[in-house]
């Protein structure tokens, strides 16, 4: 990355017209994307917060059995390794090695979809037993059980839960586009609008993410319009950017995994 | 400052964290599973390990190890102040509008 480093010594102090030097040290698109996780880490904060004033001061269920747990460490397994060739991926793109910088981006992408599947998969199953929310479409039958009597009479398990994990599942979903784009530009837009068709086709009306998957449609919009405005060949810099978003979305559900799920287990 | 010439830029180290995150992971739910501890010390081992896990993501992962040192401390400082602020705020003001003995019961 020597290229993009910007040296103090290279900028001439106290010429007229010349640019400041960098306080960071760093090109502008990173610094920019630290400020932005530092104010998104907040947003996160604010939502353990709730979380945690809620199960504080409630008498809040552990219904997560193995079989949840189960799926929440494969998912956790996932993200990590995610990181991994997140990191291989800007190896790749800093020695210029395209092809490869495209291979380990495409691997970190099917980290975060799989991710996305097995969390989806389980809010399914979770919604199924009747664990809801108000705004959730109404299944064709009404659950009954432990799930279902927990929304009924601790509302804020549900609204805390599925709050806390649909931002963090919205910001894996998010990541994963940001590195399509990255990784295929325009020539990942069609996926992305195929995704969206097929999805929202094959996803049946009674589930959240039939109405869910429209936020491809949003992304699918944004993209082209940036892809539009700015049709550039994305070099190492974009890719180390988009790597420190990927590493953040990781970083969040190291908090997420242990404070909702491993701290709500019923394993006996 | 992030220059491949100025620090030890080894694969091998990404390889070890990533090994050192799946171990601390195991533990976790090992403890979750076993349920080790009554809840309260359960949370504050959770989350040591939870912030251990997040500095190595931060530091390695996201390379601010290799940034400069105004920056690091930038970013910490700020990002930890505002957390602090956050919690010593939000949890006073929340146990308001709790009726006593845990809170005011102002509504």
């Amino acid at each position: 990355m020597a290229d993009a480093t910007l040296q103090h010594d290279a900028v001439g102090h106290g010429t007229p017209g010349a640019y400041e030097a960098p306080l960071f040290g760093a090109y502008s698109k990173k610094v920019g994307m630290w400020l932005f996780l530092a104010s998104d880490s907040l947003t996160f904060g604010a939502l353990l917060v709730a979380f945690s004033y809620n199960r504080i001061y409630t008498a809040w269920p552990t219904p997560f059995h193995v079989a949840s747990i189960t799926n929440a460490t494969i998912m956790t397994g996932c993200l990590l390794s995610s990181s991994l060739t997140m990191v291989m991926a800007v190896f790749a793109a800093q020695r210029g090695d395209r092809s490869w910088t495209r291979n380990w981006l495409l691997a970190t992408m099917a980290f975060g979809t799989a991710f996305i599947v097995l969390h989806g998969m389980e809010w399914s199953k979770l919604i199924g037993e009747g664990l809801t929310l108000p705004i959730f479409p109404k299944p064709a039958h009404a659950a009954a059980g432990e799930l279902a009597d927990i929304s009924k009479n601790t509302p804020q398990f549900p609204a805390t839960f599925f709050g806390l994990t649909a931002m963090h599942m919205l910001h894996v979903t998010i990541g994963v586009i940001y590195l399509g784009v990255v990784a295929f530009r325009k020539w990942f837009l069609p996926v992305l609008g195929v995704l969206w068709v097929v999805g929202f086709a094959l996803i049946p009306s009674d589930n959240v993410f039939h109405y869910g998957i429209h936020v491809l449609l949003i992304a699918l919009i944004v993209a082209t319009v940036i892809l539009v405005l700015k049709p550039k060949d994305y070099d190492a810099e974009d890719v180390e950017v988009s790597g420190l978003y990927w590493h953040f979305v990781d970083l969040v559900w190291m908090f997420i995994f242990p404070l909702v799920y491993l701290m709500s287990t019923k394993i006996m | 400052m992030h220059d491949a010439a100025t620090h030890d830029d080894s694969k091998g180290q990404y390889f070890w964290v990533w090994g050192a995150l799946l171990v601390l992971t195991a533990i976790e739910v090992v403890l979750g599973y076993k349920q080790v501890f009554e809840p309260v010390r359960m949370l504050e081992v959770l989350l040591i390990l939870s912030i251990i896990k997040s500095a190595l993501i931060i530091a390695y992962f996201m390379h601010l190890k290799f940034e400069r040192a105004m920056m690091r401390w930038m970013l910490v400082i700020s990002v930890t102040a505002c957390f602090i602020i956050m919690y010593s705020f939000f949890f006073r003001d929340a146990a308001r509008i709790l009726p006593p003995p845990n809170g005011l019961g102002v509504q």
